[in-house]
């Protein structure tokens, strides 16, 4: 099955991934124009915008156990989704900027530093921007084994991702938490066993 | 008739407020027995059973028992009640219901001289209700509310909406409405009602005390820990609503600030 898988990943050129994936964006805000969002369409494309920008960086996190454990290799991918997961959370805090906080600078200025939840939101948004900003050839030449260790960083963001979720609702709830277990099992299976000696 | 809200009530409550449709009302709610989403409780609740019902009130009350609902509704007065709806996650509504004051019901019942206190409780199904099978909160739902609060005639037990019988997701088919506290306070879908004189436990209080006090007064300058309570959004708006200002006791400072004339409402959330 993964000669199968492999075989169409590499006919699929990269900037159909774009596409498919940015044309999400317009059908979001047609369904909340519409009421396919709820009755509260700034927070349900607020946080359509968020999950789908998570459930990205947990794609490009699967990448690497995918092909180490199952032999699938999605890695020409990789560089597409993190940058598309950057997008997704820069819209998520775009709408709550504008749309949510209907640009209360004061107000947004005492959450970010006084909610946790924003604070830890805002926190793996700028983890992001770096990784973003050398997700381009010419930075993985010019930092050489540098950009390894920074890209690592990715699993910082997500990681401070799923808790936003976690604390942003009321009580403990489900969804959030399965969003966490996935997140650390596919940090788990990048454990490589220590070798002897 | 909608459109009669001034007869007999309090200045604040009576001033001009254009109710939501009754799909923002009936479609975006929270009820987690029926799950957590805003759209849950309207997709999961047709399934509770809401007749027969009766209320069993009981504790520091002269006529302990269980009261029918039907005869409840014979013994009281509906009567239309257009408050705003402020929850304590930031957004509002107002909401045309109808009801009757909660102190006529505890009249029909008879308030001992020792109640300080009423507690509530709503209707726990694990048949009817897929929400409970998950512990987001400690069930069934409890509230309470300080017997003056209690007795106030703002505070009503709603019935319907636009003139309609409530629907199960608002509550059915009665549940409380406290106008200057946050929306969860409101409780739903009431089985049971207990006078006492100690403080009761409330279902978000037992959940984290830190976050939800026994009062929950609308308050725009005491902050939730983790959001400013400073503005809320009107739900109705769309895409391009804008914020606007709390108000102190959602609007109904005049009627009701008395009640806590000299208690800190910072110390007291």
């Amino acid at each position: 099955m993964q000669q199968g898988i492999n075989a169409a990943a590499r006919k699929i050129p990269t900037w159909a991934l774009y596409i498919l994936c940015l044309l999400w964006v317009p059908w979001l805000v047609y369904l909340a124009q519409t009421g396919g969002l709820g009755r509260e369409p700034i927070k349900g494309l607020e946080h359509a915008l968020g999950e789908f920008a998570l459930k990205l960086l947990i794609v490009g996190l699967a990448i690497t156990p995918l092909r180490r454990h199952l032999g699938i290799n999605l890695i020409k991918f990789r560089r597409a989704f993190g940058l598309l997961a950057f997008i997704y959370v820069t819209l998520h805090l775009a709408v709550w900027v504008v749309l949510d906080m209907s640009l209360l600078w004061g107000q947004m200025w005492a959450d970010v530093w006084k909610r946790p939840y924003i604070t830890i939101g805002m926190a793996g948004f700028v983890c992001l921007v770096p990784l973003a900003l050398t997700s381009n050839n010419w930075s993985v030449r010019k930092m050489g084994s540098n950009w390894r260790k920074l890209h690592k960083l990715t699993y910082v963001a997500v990681v401070l991702g799923a808790i936003h979720f976690i604390w942003l609702v009321k009580g403990i709830q489900l969804e959030p938490l399965i969003y966490m277990a996935v997140i650390l099992l596919l940090l788990a299976l990048r454990i490589k066993p220590r070798k002897a000696g | 008739g909608v459109g009669l809200a001034g007869l007999g009530m309090p200045a604040a409550a009576s001033e001009t407020l254009e109710p939501n449709s009754y799909d923002d009302i009936t479609q975006y709610n929270n009820y987690y027995e029926f799950g957590t989403g805003k759209g849950d409780p309207a997709r999961n609740a047709h399934t509770l059973t809401t007749a027969p019902w009766s209320v069993k009130i009981d504790g520091l009350v002269d006529k302990p028992g269980d009261y029918a609902f039907e005869d409840i509704l014979k013994a009281m007065t509906i009567e239309d009640r257009i408050y705003r709806f402020r929850c304590v996650e930031a957004w509002s509504m107002v909401i045309p219901w109808n009801g009757f004051e909660l102190a006529d019901l505890l009249a029909m019942a008879g308030v001992q001289s020792d109640a300080k206190y009423v507690a509530f409780e709503t209707a726990l199904r694990p048949d009817e209700m897929p929400g409970v099978r998950f512990p987001v909160l400690d069930w069934p739902y409890v509230e309470g509310l300080r017997l003056d609060e209690a007795m106030h005639p703002l505070t009503i037990m709603a019935t319907g909406i636009y003139g309609k019988d409530i629907p199960n997701q608002n509550g059915a088919p009665l549940r409380l409405v406290v106008p200057w506290k946050y929306g969860f306070k409101s409780i739903k879908s009431v089985v049971r009602i207990t006078l006492t004189d100690k403080q009761p436990a409330t279902s978000w209080n037992k959940a984290n005390a830190r976050e939800y006090g026994f009062y929950s007064n609308v308050n725009p300058q005491v902050d939730h820990p983790r959001w400013s309570q400073a503005s809320e959004r009107p739900i109705g708006g769309g895409l391009f609503a804008k914020r606007k200002p709390t108000l102190m006791l959602n609007g109904y400072e005049e009627d009701v600030a008395a009640l806590y004339a000299g208690m800190d409402m910072k110390k007291n959330f």
